[in-house]
């Protein structure tokens, strides 16, 4: 209990922000919006890593410690998938991932 | 219902409302705004939980640096004026399906379950005990894993600009 608001809280929050970037990444087709559903859910997943650390296990900050681990992965994919989407911009002058179904260049 | 409660619902309902328009807004900038916020509610969110430097760091790294890139290239990549098309029916139903019935199975397993709730310590979280964390070698301390970042910081970076640079082919 963190002085009024349980656990289940930030674990609800969590899971509905998860499932709408699920939602988000099987209904888009654009390759700048999926990536925007995969940050929500790595988002979503910080929010439970930094929940579990300061309800359940106060002692250390090893949940901290992962969602800056996170926070710095999250930044180099997005560097690199959108590195990766300039390029086949470039290419294929749109970003549809319907349109990309040949790997041979 | 007492402050923790009245904020902690505030930035919640902020955040899921705007992870839906995120995920359904047409217009691709303005679901780069929203994404903004919902970044912006959930460093809020650390904040209150007293985690002051991971709140900064999310504040600097995911709303600064991120949603600017994302922002950046959309700008590169498509018209500001032009909408998104409207995905098909089947479609949005099998996902909301999909999306719905996972919720509801995870929000159910977790209202199930008791997790034993100790009391907090507001004096945990300030620089000092960060930075001997981030470089001890011993027990509770993370030198393995903030090398491995830096290297993995360091190839993204290296990736990045190869994949980007114009090909003279």
């Amino acid at each position: 209990m963190f002085e009024g608001v349980p656990i289940h809280w930030f674990l609800v929050l969590s899971t509905t922000m998860f499932f709408i970037g699920i939602y988000g990444f099987l209904v888009r087709k654009n390759l700048i919006t999926m990536l925007m559903s995969i940050e929500l859910i790595l988002n979503s997943v910080c929010i439970n890593f930094v929940a579990f650390n300061k309800i359940l296990f106060p002692g250390h900050l090893e949940g901290m410690f992962f969602t800056l681990f996170i926070i710095a992965v999250a930044a180099a994919e997005a560097s690199v998938a959108i590195a990766i989407i300039i390029n086949i911009y470039r290419r294929l002058v749109n970003i549809d991932v319907e349109k990309m179904n040949e790997m041979k260049y | 219902m007492t402050n923790n409660q009245f904020m902690f619902l505030l930035f919640s309902v902020v955040i899921v409302v705007f992870s839906l328009l995120t995920v359904t807004s047409r217009r691709i900038l303005r679901a780069a705004t929203f994404l903004l916020f919902v970044l912006v509610s959930t460093s809020g969110l650390y904040f209150l939980l007293g985690f002051n430097f991971l709140a900064a760091i999310q504040l600097t790294l995911y709303a600064g640096g991120i949603v600017v890139l994302i922002i950046f290239s959309v700008l590169l990549t498509s018209h500001i004026s032009e909408k998104l098309a409207i995905p098909p029916v089947t479609k949005r139903i099998y996902a909301a399906v999909a999306a719905v019935a996972g919720a509801i199975l995870c929000i159910l397993t977790i209202l199930q379950t008791q997790f034993i709730q100790k009391n907090f310590d507001p004096a945990r979280t300030n620089i000092r005990t960060i930075g001997e964390g981030m470089l001890s070698t011993g027990k509770y301390g993370y030198a393995l894993p903030f090398e491995v970042i830096s290297v993995l910081l360091l190839a993204a970076m290296i990736g990045s600009i190869i994949l980007a640079k114009k090909r003279k082919d």
